[in-house]
Order: C-alpha cells, then sequence, then structure tokens
C-alpha cells in the first residue's frame, strides 16, 4: 500500500542525495536504545517471526507426506488429517504474521513519536547561532524526510529482513535434508543471483547518487526560478529560464532513466534466474527420480522450496539499501540531538514579589505586578531594569568580530535608541541582552546582576521583544496577541490591542478577534502585522522593553497614531528602540549612534545637535534637501 | 485525464508500447513454465524418458532465459517511457509557466506551482513506470493463469468462484475503511509540519517569549493526533498480508480435497495438480497487486489533476492584439480613465478613475500609504496586469499593441520585492541586456551607486551571489537591482519602493545619477520617504486607489492635506538608513 509521503514546505524535499551513514554502529546503538523502550514487545516479534518462518517451511514440508502418502495412494483419511494439520499450520502462519506486523506498526509508530518528540523538543534549545547556519528546509526535512524513512523500514522492512533471512536458511535448510544432490543446483543458481544482485546493486547505486544529484538541481532550479518568476517575466527572461531549465531536465530524465533501468532490472533478473533454478532442479530432479528412485512427493515439495527461497534473496537486497537510507536518516537526525544546547547555567530566577508590612520584599506565588530576582542564596533583589554594557565584545562567526568593545548603560525607566546604518550592530545589542548569542569578552549586567547568572527562561521574561519582522502563529488572532501572556483575558487581549492600535483593523475582519490567521499572517498586512506584534509584547507587560524596528511597515500617519499608545506603554519601562525614523527615537533619554560596532556618538537629541558630528549630518541630510 | 496527458508521452509511445509488449509476454512466459514442468512430472519421470527431459529442461531454461530478456527490457523501456513522460510533463509545466502573468502566478502561489513541478511530476513518472509493468502485468497474469487453471480442470477451477470474489471483498473492504484514514493522516502529518515550520520561522518570538513548553505542549497534542490516525491506518493495512495468505492457502487445501479423487480417478496428474498451485498463489496475487495499483492511482489522480490545472490555465495577458512591429517610440505615459482590480468578481476596484498624462523624459515620483494601490498602478505600464477598464498608454500606443516582448524590453521595472539569482553579479546584471559591454555595466552600477560596494568585494562583478543574493545586503541588493533595470537602456524606468534600504544620501545620489545619465528615460518612483520624491517634475499623492492629488512639491503643500501629514510626520525626525 503506498505511503503518503508529506509535502512538506519547499525545503522539505530530499536534496541531500545518496548518503551512506558515516557511523553505523553509534547510530545503531542510538537508535536501539529508542527500540529498547519496546523491548517486551520486540521480543515478541521475534518470537512470532520464528514461528511463521516455522509455518511457511513446515506448510511446505507437509506437501510431501500429503503427495506420497495421502494422493498418490488415495488414503482418504491420512488426507483429511494431513489437510489438517496444514490448516492449522497455516492458519498459526497467518496468525504470527498478523501479530508481528501489527506490533511492528505499533514499535514503529512509538518509536518514531518519540523521534518526533525529542527532536521538537531539542529543536527548542539549539541556539540561535545553529539556526542561522543551518536552513529550515535543512531542519524540516530531518522531520519529513528522515523520521519518515525510519517508520517506513521499521512498518515493513525490518521485520521482513529478518522473516527472509530466515525462511532463507529455513527453506536452505529443508533442501539440504530433503536433497543434497538437488542442492548442488540451486547452490550454483543462489550464487550467480548473488553476483547479480552485487553487481547490479553497485552500479544501480552509482547512478542512483547521479539521479539524487540530477533531481536536487532540477529542483533547485524550479525552486529559485518560480520564486523569482515576476522578475523574469519584467526582463523578457522566460525563453532563458525556458532553455536553462531544459537542459537541467534532461539531465536528470538521462540519470534517472539509468538508474530506474537498473533498479527496474534486479527484479526480473532475480526471478528468471530462479525459474531458471527450478527448470535445472526439475530436469535433475526428474533424472534423480528415474535413475536414484528420488520420491514424487520429494521432488514436487522441492520444487515449492525451490519458488520459496528466491523470495526473500530479492526482498534482502532490496532492504538492504533502505536500511542504509534508514540509518543514514537516523544519523541526520541524532546529529541535531548532539548539538550543544544553549547555555544556561545561569540560577537566578524572576519571582513575583510582595512587600511585606516592614517594607521587605516575600517572594509570592500570586501574580503580583511586582517582580524581583532571587538570587541562589536566596537573596531577593528588586528588578528594577537598570542594564550595562561593560566593554562587551561580540562577534557570530569567530573573527569577524560585529562589537567591538560596547560599553552602555540604561538607568531604570529610560528610553535609549540606537541609530546607525544596516551592519552596524544595532539588533546585536538586543541580541545580547536577551542572552540569544554569547558575548566573546566583557559583561552585561541586569540590576547589577551578570546576565549570565540569571536563568535564561527568566531574563527573556522579563524583556518582551517587538522584532524587526513580525513571525505569526497559525490560530485566532486573539490566540496571537496572547501568545504574550497565555492566561490574558479577553479583556486583556483587547486593552492590548487598543493601545498597539490594532482594536481598529482587527474589528474591521470578518470575524474580529476570531479570524483565523493562516500562513503567517500572509492576508495581512506587513503593517497589520507589526501592530499585533506590538499588541503581543503590550499584553506581556515586561518590565524591560526592546522595539526593534516595530514600526518599520507601519506608514508616518498611522505611526503617530499608535504614538500615545507606545508612549504610555514605554511609561516607566526601560525601553530600547532601534529605528531608521529618527521621530521614533528623538524622545529617547540617551541616542547612540553606532557604526561598524562602535558607539561614536552618545547624548539626547539635543546635545547631538549640538555636537554637529555624525546624527547632526544624519538629521540635517533632510534639512539641507528641503 | 489520461486523454489529457498522453500527448505528453510524445517521443516515448513506442517505448510504451514495446514496453508494455514486453511485460505482457513475460508475464505470459513466466506462467507457460509450471505447464512444462506438470509434463517432465507428469509424462516423462512415469516412463524414464531421459532424452524428453533434457528437451523440455532445455526448452524451460530457454524459456526463462528469455522471459528475462524481455522482463529487462520492459524495466529499461518503462524507465525510459516513464521519465521521459516526466521530463516532457515538467517542461510542459514549465513553458506554460513561463506565459503566465502576474495573475495566473498569484492565483497558485509560488509555492504551489514548485510543488506541482516537483512532487506531482514525480509521482506521475512513477505511476507510469510502475504502470507500464504492474498494470500490464497484473491482468494479465489475472486472466492468462485462470485460463490456465481452467484448462488443467475446470471443475477445479470452480474454487475461484469462492476465491475470488472473497479476496475482493476482503481486498475492497479493507481499501475503503483505509483511505479516509490516509486522507486524515496526510492532513495531521501536515499540522505537524506546520508547527515545525512556525517553530523554524518564529524561532525568537518563542524564545523571547519564553514558549518552549507550550509549544512542546502544541507540538505533543499533534504528534499524539498523528500517531493515532498512523496506528489506525496501517494497523488497517497489515491485514491484507494474513488475509491474502489464510485465502490462498484456504484454496489450496480445498484444491487438495477434491483434486484427490480426480488424481485417483485418473482425471487429474499429481504435477498438473501441483501446478494448479502455482496458478492459484498467480491469480490472488495478480489480484492484491491490481488492489495496490488502485491505491496508487488514486495519488496519482490527484496529482495528475493538480498538473492539469497547470497546463489548462489561461495566460491572462497575451500578444494578439499585438503589432509585432510596433516599438515604443518615446517615454511618455497616458492612463485614460483607467479602472482597475484584481479579482474580477470583487465588487470594489483596486484602482479607481485614474486618469494621468507625463511626459517623455520627466521624473514622477509616487506616494501614500500602504494599500493605497501604488505598485498596483505602475504595474499597469509594463502590462503585468491589465486594466480592466480604460486604456494605458506607453509611448502614444496602447500597451496591448506591443508584444509584451517590446514592452518590457522597453519599461524597466524594479519590483519592490526584488530578487537575484545565484550567479555572479555580473551574470544577473546581464539579466539586463546580455550584449551589455564592460562599459555599460559600469556606466550602469555607476549610476545605481553600485560601483563602490562592488569594487569592496571579493572578486568584484564575479563574486557569487549565492541563491537569492545571500551574499549581499538589503540596500545592496536594491542597488543591484536598479543596476540591472538601468542596463535595458529603457524608456520608461519604474522603482517600486527600491531604495527603502538605502540610506538618504546614497538615495539622493542615485536620484541625481537618474537626471544626469537617464535624461530622456521617463522614470517613476515609488517611495515612502518625502525627500525621495520632492524634486520630481510630478508628485502623484495615492489614497486609497485613488489619485488623491498631483502637482510639484510646493504645488501639493498647498493643496494636499495629506502630503502635508506626510511631509510633517517625517519632518520631525530626519529619516535614516534602518
Amino acid at each position: 500500500m503506498a505511503n503518503p509521503r508529506p509535502m512538506g514546505g519547499p525545503g522539505g524535499r530530499n536534496r541531500h542525495g545518496y548518503q551512506k551513514p558515516k557511523n553505523m554502529g553509534k547510530t545503531i546503538k542510538k537508535l536501539m536504545e529508542y527500540l529498547g523502550r519496546s523491548k517486551w514487545l520486540l521480543l515478541l516479534v521475534a518470537v512470532c517471526l520464528v514461528l511463521y518462518s516455522v509455518c511457511t517451511i513446515g506448510g511446505s514440508y507437509l506437501l510431501k507426506p500429503l503427495v506420497n502418502e495421502a494422493i498418490i495412494p488415495g488414503d482418504y483419511t491420512k488426507l483429511a488429517q494431513i489437510l489438517a494439520l496444514m490448516a492449522c499450520v497455516y492458519v498459526a502462519g497467518a496468525g504470527f504474521s498478523f501479530t508481528y506486523t501489527r506490533i511492528m506498526v505499533h514499535v514503529s509508530q512509538k518509536t518514531s513519536f518519540a523521534l518526533r518528540r525529542d527532536l521538537f523538543a531539542k529543536m527548542q534549545t539549539l541556539p540561535l547561532s545553529y539556526f542561522d547556519t543551518h536552513t529550515h528546509g535543512e531542519l524540516m526535512s530531518r522531520y519529513t524526510n528522515d523520521i519518515e524513512t525510519i517508520t517506513e523500514i521499521m512498518n515493513n522492512g525490518l521485520a521482513s529482513l529478518v522473516s527472509g533471512s530466515l525462511t532463507f536458511v529455513g527453506v536452505v535448510l529443508m533442501m539440504i535434508i530433503t536433497s543434497p544432490l538437488l542442492f548442488l543446483v540451486t547452490i550454483f543458481c543462489l550464487g550467480l543471483m548473488f553476483i547479480v544482485v552485487m553487481t547490479v546493486g553497485k552500479r544501480s547505486r552509482y547512478f542512483f547518487a547521479e539521479q539524487q544529484r540530477d533531481i536536487g538541481i532540477v529542483n533547485g532550479y524550479i525552486e529559485e526560478m518560480i520564486e523569482g518568476q515576476k522578475v523574469i517575466k519584467v526582463f523578457n527572461h522566460e525563453a532563458k529560464a525556458r532553455q536553462g531549465f531544459a537542459r537541467r531536465n534532461e539531465a536528470y530524465r538521462r540519470s534517472a532513466t539509468a538508474a530506474q533501468s537498473f533498479a527496474g532490472s534486479i527484479m526480473p533478473a532475480m526471478g528468471n534466474i530462479s525459474h531458471i533454478n527450478y527448470a535445472l532442479t526439475c530436469c535433475t530432479g526428474a533424472l534423480l527420480s528415474i535413475y536414484m528412485g528420488l520420491d514424487l512427493g520429494s521432488l514436487v515439495m522441492y520444487l515449492q522450496y525451490v519458488r520459496q527461497v528466491s523470495q526473500p534473496v530479492g526482498m534482502i537486497s532490496q532492504q538492504i539499501n533502505n536500511v542504509l537510507a534508514a540509518i543514514a536518516g537516523a544519523e541526520r537526525i541524532f546529529e541535531v540531538m548532539e548539538v550543544t544546547p544553549e547555555v544556561d547555567e545561569g540560577r537566578t530566577t524572576l519571582v513575583n514579589v510582595r512587600r511585606g508590612p516592614d517594607g521587605t520584599l516575600e517572594e509570592t506565588e500570586d501574580r503580583t505586578s511586582h517582580w524581583a530576582w532571587k538570587r541562589p542564596d536566596g537573596t531577593l533583589v528588586p528588578l528594577a531594569g537598570d542594564v550595562r554594557f561593560h566593554d562587551v565584545v561580540f562577534s557570530y562567526v569567530p573573527g569577524k568580530t560585529i562589537l567591538h568593545g560596547i560599553s552602555l548603560y540604561a538607568k531604570p525607566g529610560q528610553k535609549i535608541a540606537f541609530v546607525g546604518s544596516t551592519g552596524a550592530g544595532k539588533t546585536t545589542i538586543t541580541n545580547l541582552i536577551n542572552r540569544f548569542y554569547e558575548i566573546e569578552s566583557g559583561q552585561i549586567t541586569y540590576d547589577g546582576i551578570d546576565v549570565r547568572d540569571i536563568s535564561k527562561d527568566s531574563l527573556r521574561r522579563s524583556l518582551g521583544i517587538v522584532l524587526q519582522d513580525t513571525r505569526l502563529f497559525t490560530g485566532t488572532i486573539a490566540d496571537n496577541i496572547r501568545y504574550g501572556k497565555l492566561d490574558a483575558t479577553d479583556e486583556e487581549v483587547r486593552a492590548a490591542a487598543r493601545l498597539a492600535n490594532a482594536d481598529t483593523f482587527i474589528r474591521h475582519l470578518p470575524k474580529g478577534y476570531d479570524t483565523w490567521i493562516t500562513d503567517d499572517g500572509g492576508n495581512l498586512s506587513q503593517g497589520e502585522r507589526q501592530l499585533l506584534a506590538i499588541a503581543r509584547a503590550a499584553v506581556a507587560d515586561p518590565p524591560v522593553l526592546i522595539l526593534d524596528e516595530a514600526t518599520s511597515s507601519i506608514d508616518t500617519r498611522t505611526e503617530k497614531l499608535i504614538e500615545k499608545g507606545m508612549d504610555s506603554l514605554m511609561q516607566d519601562r526601560t525601553v530600547f528602540v532601534i529605528a531608521h525614523r529618527l521621530s521614533t527615537v528623538r524622545n529617547a533619554k540617551a541616542i547612540m549612534v553606532l557604526e561598524q560596532g562602535e558607539i561614536i556618538e552618545r547624548g539626547d537629541h539635543d546635545s547631538l545637535i549640538a555636537q554637529g558630528g555624525r546624527y547632526y549630518q544624519l538629521y540635517t541630510g533632510q534639512a539641507e534637501l528641503s | 485525464m489520461i486523454k489529457r496527458l498522453w500527448p505528453y508521452t510524445k517521443g516515448y509511445r513506442k517505448w510504451i508500447f514495446t514496453g508494455i509488449l514486453c511485460s505482457g509476454s513475460e508475464a505470459v512466459f513466466e506462467l507457460l513454465l509450471p505447464l512444462v514442468m506438470a509434463a517432465i512430472v507428469d509424462d516423462f519421470i512415469p516412463v524414464g524418458d531421459t532424452d524428453a527431459i533434457f528437451r523440455y529442461g532445455a526448452l524451460m531454461v530457454a524459456m526463462a532465459l528469455f522471459s528475462m530478456f524481455l522482463g529487462i527490457a520492459a524495466a529499461c523501456l518503462a524507465a525510459r517511457a516513464g521519465q521521459g513522460f516526466g521530463a516532457n510533463l515538467r517542461q510542459a509545466q514549465y513553458d506554460h509557466i513561463q506565459e503566465y502573468a502576474f495573475r495566473n502566478i498569484e492565483k497558485f502561489s509560488t509555492a504551489s506551482l514548485i510543488t506541482r513541478l516537483t512532487t506531482d511530476c514525480n509521482t506521475m513518472q512513477m505511476t507510469l513506470m510502475m504502470g507500464m509493468r504492474m498494470l500490464v502485468r497484473a491482468p494479465v497474469m489475472l486472466v492468462s493463469a485462470l485460463v490456465l487453471a481452467i484448462g488443467i480442470s475446470t471443475r477445479l477451477s470452480q474454487v475461484f468462484l469462492v476465491a475470488l470474489p472473497l479476496l475482493a471483498v476482503v481486498i475492497l473492504s479493507i481499501i475503503l475503511t483505509v483511505a479516509p484514514k490516509f486522507k486524515l493522516l496526510q492532513e495531521r502529518t501536515d499540522g505537524l509540519n506546520l508547527v515545525v515550520q512556525e517553530n523554524l520561522n518564529a524561532i525568537r518570538v518563542v524564545k523571547s517569549f519564553v514558549r518552549q513548553d507550550f509549544e512542546n505542549e502544541k507540538f505533543e497534542g499533534r504528534n499524539t493526533a498523528l500517531r493515532s490516525i498512523s496506528e489506525q491506518a496501517f494497523g488497517r493495512v497489515v491485514i491484507n498480508m494474513p488475509a491474502m495468505m489464510l485465502i490462498t492457502y484456504g484454496t489450496i487445501i480445498a484444491v487438495m480435497w477434491y483434486g484427490t479423487p480426480m488424481v485417483q480417478a485418473g482425471e487429474l496428474e499429481v504435477g498438473l495438480l501441483t501446478t494448479f498451485f502455482t496458478y492459484i498463489t498467480q491469480v490472488l496475487m495478480s489480484l492484491m497487486m491490481v488492489s495496490m495499483i488502485m491505491m496508487m492511482l488514486t495519488r496519482s489522480v490527484a496529482c495528475g489533476k493538480r498538473i492539469i490545472e497547470v497546463l489548462d490555465e489561461r495566460p491572462d495577458i497575451g500578444d494578439a492584439a499585438a503589432d509585432p512591429d510596433a516599438r515604443v517610440e518615446d517615454g511618455s505615459i497616458d492612463f485614460d480613465h483607467v479602472w482597475f482590480k484584481y479579482n474580477t468578481a470583487s465588487e470594489a476596484w483596486n484602482l479607481e478613475d485614474i486618469d494621468l498624462h507625463i511626459k517623455s523624459g520627466q521624473t514622477v515620483g509616487i506616494i501614500g500609504a500602504t494599500g493605497s494601490a501604488k505598485s498596483t498602478l505602475v504595474q499597469l505600464i509594463p502590462r503585468l496586469y491589465e486594466a480592466t477598464e480604460g486604456t494605458v498608454r506607453v509611448g502614444g500606443r496602447p500597451v496591448a499593441d506591443y508584444t509584451m516582448e517590446h514592452l518590457r524590453d522597453s519599461c524597466a521595472m524594479v519590483l519592490q520585492k526584488n530578487t537575484l539569482f545565484s550567479g555572479t553579479i555580473r551574470e544577473n546584471l546581464l539579466w539586463g541586456n546580455e550584449h551589455a559591454t564592460e562599459e555599460e555595466i559600469a556606466q550602469a552600477c555607476a549610476a545605481a551607486c553600485a560601483d563602490e560596494f562592488i569594487a569592496r568585494l571579493p572578486g568584484g562583478l564575479d563574486m557569487d551571489l549565492g541563491q537569492g543574493g545571500v551574499n549581499v545586503s538589503g540596500g545592496q541588493k536594491q542597488r543591484l537591482c536598479i543596476a540591472r533595470a538601468i542596463l535595458k537602456r529603457p524608456r520608461v524606468l519604474i522603482l517600486d519602493d527600491s531604495t527603502s534600504a538605502v540610506d538618504t544620501a546614497t538615495d539622493a545620489r542615485i536620484r541625481r545619477a537618474f537626471r544626469t545619465q537617464l535624461p530622456d528615460t521617463t522614470k517613476i518612483i515609488i517611495a515612502q520617504r518625502i525627500i525621495s520624491v520632492m524634486d520630481a517634475d510630478l508628485i502623484l499623492v495615492m489614497d486609497d486607489g485613488r489619485i488623491s492629488a498631483m502637482g510639484t512639491h510646493d504645488e501639493l503643500m498647498e493643496t494636499s492635506e495629506i502630503y502635508r501629514d506626510v511631509y510633517q510626520s517625517q519632518q520631525e525626525g530626519a529619516s535614516i538608513d534602518g
């Protein structure tokens, strides 16, 4: 039955080509750990498999007495007995077969469930640098291709591999017992089969690698060109695109034809060698029967074995490729699972506090809107929002330093703005406050505590961030706003939306707050999505707020409308703002002008203008033109 | 569907027919073998006719060899035909997509077009390949095995009257109950993948809001649902094999029971009886095979339908009314009371009554809020969309008069969401004009202010951009796109918010270069920043699909409230590169 393959995103297709596992032993060991969780069931599977093979071979074995003792002499009692016995054996065989396949379905689903769960949970702990260096398609393909391959091999492959081997060995044994002489013929043919499998298999692997490479090229071309299709139209590049595609398509056709020809030839080759085997056995058997008194029953039985013995050979050769592919897939999955997760050894946590009657702080389970840092020794430090950078040096890629010794401070309740051109390091600074990345040297403190001593969850919970590009989740508008505070009431959600001036457009949507968002909010404009992101941060009500180009896609008129909301959102909070519109940053307590990873100017608007430096130039660039 | 897709087998039909012939004959040969075997067992062993045994043995080997030849030939032909068909289908789709207008592309969405070109096409070629072998083999096997079985003994063949319907019922009931489960399985797989995809996209959001546990829980829900439906679906599927085994063996036992008296009565020989077993297995196996093919076909039909949709889609805009000799003589642009809507079924207009006349060589600025249809307006000029009512003229003639090639060669446009392709910078620039000289490239780069950073890049013009131009920054990418458009030496140059990531000073230099280097080209500039348009000859203020005001900067400051608003909101702080 065709196993439906999920159609992942564009990156979901297998672009890795044919890959051999690198460290098979280690991967198998890990895979075994997963399978080990069902060891009793697997034991049962093993028992069923053995019994099933015994039944299959036994059923054929009964043919001999059936022909010799019942059919030829016409002994009906014997016939009834043997047939009844055969029926029992067959029913039992079918029963065992059903049992082990059914259990394997359970085991394989359980295992892939666990693999998916662990992989996803692991993914959540990976540092951002991992996502920077690996494409989404690559990670998606762990779920869509690799786990799928493993499930498939467990669903069918593994058991049939074992049962195939068992049947093969059993049948060979029975053949030897039945007629050692005839077995010589069989050995010859089996040897032939092995040679065919090995040589064709080797050639076909080569062509398969070519095919995979070419399909990767074709798919890559399709992806890139279809995504740029509008540019192709604008530049009249259609004919060129056609030619380019035709060339790659043809290369793929050639290599795929070769690969598929080889792959397809194995089965008829094997099948017919088995027929030759059958023919030779038949003749030899006939001669043996005439000259050496081989009974007819044995011959008939032996011929039945000949039919049975070739099946597993073909099957095993096929499954070995699948098993290798599955192990390679498992290896890729375990590679992800072995990536070092985000460093998080901070033990200072964020707790809700209440002022005791004597003015001291005490920890509480209640949701007060007062927070404090709880140090490992139990002392409480009230959360104020005092963030300081001391000589911070940072690079995304070792050797390419982005920030060269940045020092800055934000006192509680201050609004700090960063300006500077792309690549100056504005977003990087905010990425370091919430520890998306680790600094190389220097120190960042938060209310006097080194951020490395604060548990990451607590640190991030204390910071509200509106990121440069808004990401929304499939769900309702309300769900998306509530992402900031999972237990927010409807009223809180609405209040946050009003604050962000999103309430108006939301109420104009067909279903208001219950409008379903799909495809990352593709049906909303960039500006509307940013308003939602602001609402999402507002509902979280964090002590410190980071706005990274939060209003860049909102036109200046709308921005004015939300200004009031933003102001009340920013009131009494430490706020870091990145914006290219100077209007957004003008009222900041301190403006840092960044250039190539260094703060070249700092001060408030007026002092910076008075200074007549870079900020002044930026500001007057417009004044001069107007 | 077959009728619709058949043309794409062109060039491979002879392989299809020969392949089918080979496949069918192979099956027949395979079935004749046991008959020869029966002759040896029944006729020659009892009389000890060694010669005949050798003769028949050699015959069997010859038949097997021949059948092997046929089988391998069938496999190779099927591969050739299947891959050829797939390649044709892919090419046909791809070629047809090249004809698509923007509206057609949007109708399908990029992701879905990609799926149709890749996964769907691969499924179709696989179907033909498998079909040529299995679809031929199974019925041939079924029929010939039945015929041969009846030939051996009509009486014994009556077991099929019971076995066949029984197996058919079992298979059908499994297929029928499993099909909806597989559909659900597919949906839940998609659902699970969606969560993963969204998490990958929004990993920063998840981390900043510390929602790992929440996401894990969400995933756990999807994962559990997927597991349960998979177990149900596959649990049902595995009944197939044992059921098939039971029926086969049941039939064999019945045949022995009824066959023994016949052997006793001399109506049947032992060899033929075992041959009969073989046919039983063949008949039932081929029925199984048919059921598998059916499952495969239901999937293929869905894929085939999606491909046909792409092939049947009629390009929205064509050259039917064009005069092949018409050339754009100058850069004047006229909109004569143009109305436009993206969706003809919708009531609201996206552009309402646009009446606009631009002289050749003018610089025109367009500003307006997001969603005010600025991009829509300019996209009508190179006929990326067709005006619903009214006429758009370029160089004095309606745009439909020109072939699209000539029109778009003369009207260069830098799209808002622009793309660079993998390859070097030079290769990308040559899209504008593949015969451009080194000097022309240098000029274009200078005009777009791209020369300064290109000189600093390793390899300069020959630096590899990587897919989607990932190796350059947003502002650099925009400047390259502008240079690429300038290389066309167009009559009309349209920039749709193409300098948003470029800092103000560079932006100003680019505009200055346009004035001096492209004096005869009509320049249309959509911008967010007023400074980008304020020195234009004509500025349009768009509001909700209408031209709310037009004039020079000074005029608009007098007459347009929106313009004044925007101007003032930007005056409070200069805008610098973000």
